[in-house]
């Protein structure tokens, strides 16, 4: 009993050490999403087999989609004044950013169902950060078919440009920039998009307008679409800095009009606006939280 | 910090606004009060029963001590923390079972659930082996620690649970109805586990439920609270004064016999052929009862039955105006 009494303060204050340092957010996301994350990923490799099957059908499904655009240039030179091979340098771009983030965060379109039934407070009541937690929930190596297929379509569009771009230092840097950028701004759109689900759970299906449609959206030149559209993707919702803007820069081509040539260089900007409006969104979401009955 | 009580309660209160359509497009806001200005304090090592009827804001006040839900007002301290500010720093200091959902991981192998709390909750790896030790061998977690938690049963995923929610030594521990749909053996394993791990470890236990025989065998005090509101903080026995209770005595005599009614402190309340039921009152001792009525008759088989708690509840607010409280019954919670 003495033994108990006197180990109950010291561990009282190694449990307060450790807080401190658990006391770096991101640090600390960071670790519990690759907890979480990889605890899925070595119950699904328990199936080798199936894993294969799901990461092949993942890979061939988001495949069909450039397969459209494939056969659209069997028929047609080009596409709003854009050639096959830079089409598909707006195809690999947009496609291996949007893959990052769904493999990343894609768990999150299941969030309006924990919150409907209550299963959210689990989550809540682990001493870890939620996001990372509902973000790396069932965690779906399979998605990584979406990066892949996005990856070779790039290096391909890129094999097919080296003659037909002037390439520089700065517009070559500018495609893994690109890249790596806009897979933070769909980041943070579907965090967006996660936030509104503590309000309306059933909103799942516009942020996936805005995601994948989005996705599929950007797979195609700007100049194909009317100018209206092009501008609320600006201004509006800024997925046209996912790749449109960049990439044109990166092509040689002008900026669509009424949008200024810096704006090329603006996605990281862009990004940190979006994540730091997805931050806010998430933590006033947090705290509105009701929870459901017993 | 160290001489405030462990958890502290002062006019907590929690209201939800509720909107329901009044018409075709007009909607009406209400507000609904499911915990309605509840003060306590509960000392480190102290094992409460907390119950009340549906609705009464049981839940709702277990969410509000982990910090899931912010109250609306009131003064709230779990350990010196504020719940709803600090959730994440107070999860390393309490443990939380709920009767009705799994805080493990449902496609994956109990082992693989009890790893992920043992990084997660940074638990020193001696204490974590010795904990998780103690825990299988008290829980008899063995056989199942391979198996994924969708496929347990109920009271199997129950004894997992508990298991799950002690392996980083919590100084309090919350139990959101942690015998319901149990059977006997499971339920008399879960109380005998509990009973120790406050003898033992010293571990304060907040406990919700509708079954009484819990709070008998494990809690010396109970908080009753009804329409958001405390009723009742003290001993069972109290409860049961309080509550002006009836035990009943179910006495099978050989054959059927005319109503007993000549014996001193029971009321006659029906009879099935053999079997005659007599009330109580629930602070009276039954074994002068039972002598009586062996002495008289030929006494095959007997049994008590304690009130429930919604009875007693019920008999305590009898007489209270219920009018203004009805509203606030409909809540969610």
């Amino acid at each position: 009993m003495d033994e108990l009494l006197t180990a109950a303060p010291a561990e009282g204050t190694a449990g307060g050490a450790r807080t401190e340092e658990a006391y770096r957010p991101a640090a600390d996301a960071l670790r519990t999403y690759r907890m979480v994350a990889a605890l899925w990923i070595r119950s699904t490799m328990t199936y080798r087999a199936s894993f294969a099957l799901t990461l092949a059908s993942s890979f061939c499904v988001t495949f069909f989609d450039f397969v459209v655009i494939l056969l659209m240039f069997g028929q047609v030179r080009g596409l709003g004044g854009f050639s096959f091979a830079e089409v598909a340098f707006l195809y690999g771009t947009t496609g291996t950013a949007f893959g990052i983030a769904d493999l990343t965060l894609g768990s999150l379109q299941r969030m309006g169902r924990r919150i409907r039934d209550g299963s959210l407070d689990v989550f809540l009541l682990r001493p870890a950060p939620l996001l990372a937690q509902v973000a790396a929930d069932a965690f779906a190596l399979r998605r990584l078919g979406r990066v892949l297929q996005g990856l070779m379509v790039l290096v391909w569009s890129l094999v097919l440009l080296r003659d037909e771009v002037a390439w520089s230092w700065g517009r070559a840097l500018m495609v893994p920039w690109t890249v790596v950028c806009g897979a933070v701004i769909f980041m943070a759109v579907m965090v967006l998009g996660a936030s509104a689900l503590f309000w309306l759970q059933d909103a799942a299906e516009v942020t996936n307008s805005f995601t994948y449609g989005g996705n599929t959206l950007l797979q195609y030149p700007p100049t194909v679409f009317a100018q209206d559209l092009v501008k609320g993707v600006v201004f509006v919702v800024p997925l046209a800095f996912v790749n449109w803007l960049p990439a044109l820069y990166v092509l040689g081509r002008p900026a669509p009009p009424g949008v200024p040539s810096w704006a090329a260089f603006a996605s990281p900007l862009v990004a940190l606006v979006c994540c730091g409006a997805a931050g806010l969104a998430w933590r006033a979401g947090v705290r509105s939280y009701r929870s459901t009955g017993s | 910090m160290s001489c405030e009580p462990l958890i502290v309660l002062d006019g907590i209160e929690k209201t939800f606004t509720v909107r329901r359509k009044a018409g075709p497009f007009r909607r009406e806001k209400r507000e609904v009060r499911a915990v309605d200005g509840i003060s306590f304090t509960v000392d480190r090592g102290e094992m409460v029963g907390y119950i009340g009827p549906n609705g009464a804001g049981k839940s709702t006040t277990v969410k509000m001590l982990t910090g899931i839900l912010t109250p609306s007002g009131g003064r709230l301290r779990v350990a010196g923390i504020d719940p709803a500010r600090d959730r994440t720093r107070l999860a390393r200091r309490i443990g939380v079972v709920f009767g009705q959902r799994t805080t493990l991981w449902w496609d994956l192998p109990l082992r693989d659930s009890y790893r992920l709390v043992h990084r997660m909750y940074r638990i020193p790896d001696d204490r974590y082996r010795e904990n998780l030790a103690r825990c299988v061998d008290l829980l008899d977690l063995g056989d199942l620690l391979d198996v994924p938690v969708r496929q347990l049963s109920l009271g199997q995923r129950m004894r997992g649970d508990i298991a799950a929610a002690l392996l980083h030594d919590p100084e309090v521990l919350y139990l959101d109805e942690p015998t319901i749909g149990l059977d006997v053996v499971s339920k008399s394993r879960v109380r005998a586990f509990l009973r120790e791990l406050n003898a033992e470890r010293g571990t304060t236990v907040l406990l919700t439920t509708h079954d009484l025989t819990d709070i008998e065998q494990l809690c010396s005090r109970v908080m009753v609270i009804d329409h958001g509101r405390l009723v009742y903080d003290g001993g069972l026995p109290g409860l049961h004064a309080a509550g002006d209770g009836e035990r009943t005595l179910v006495v099978d005599l050989a054959r059927a016999f005319p109503p007993i009614d000549s014996v001193p402190g029971a009321r006659f309340v029906r009879a099935e052929g053999p079997r005659q039921y007599l009330a109580f009152p629930a602070s009276a001792s039954a074994a002068p009862l039972v002598a009586a009525v062996a002495e008289a008759y030929p006494l095959v088989d007997l049994s008590v039955r304690e009130p429930d708690i919604e009875s007693v509840i019920a008999k305590m607010y009898g007489g209270a105006p219920g009018g203004t409280h009805e509203e606030r019954r409909e809540s969610l919670m």
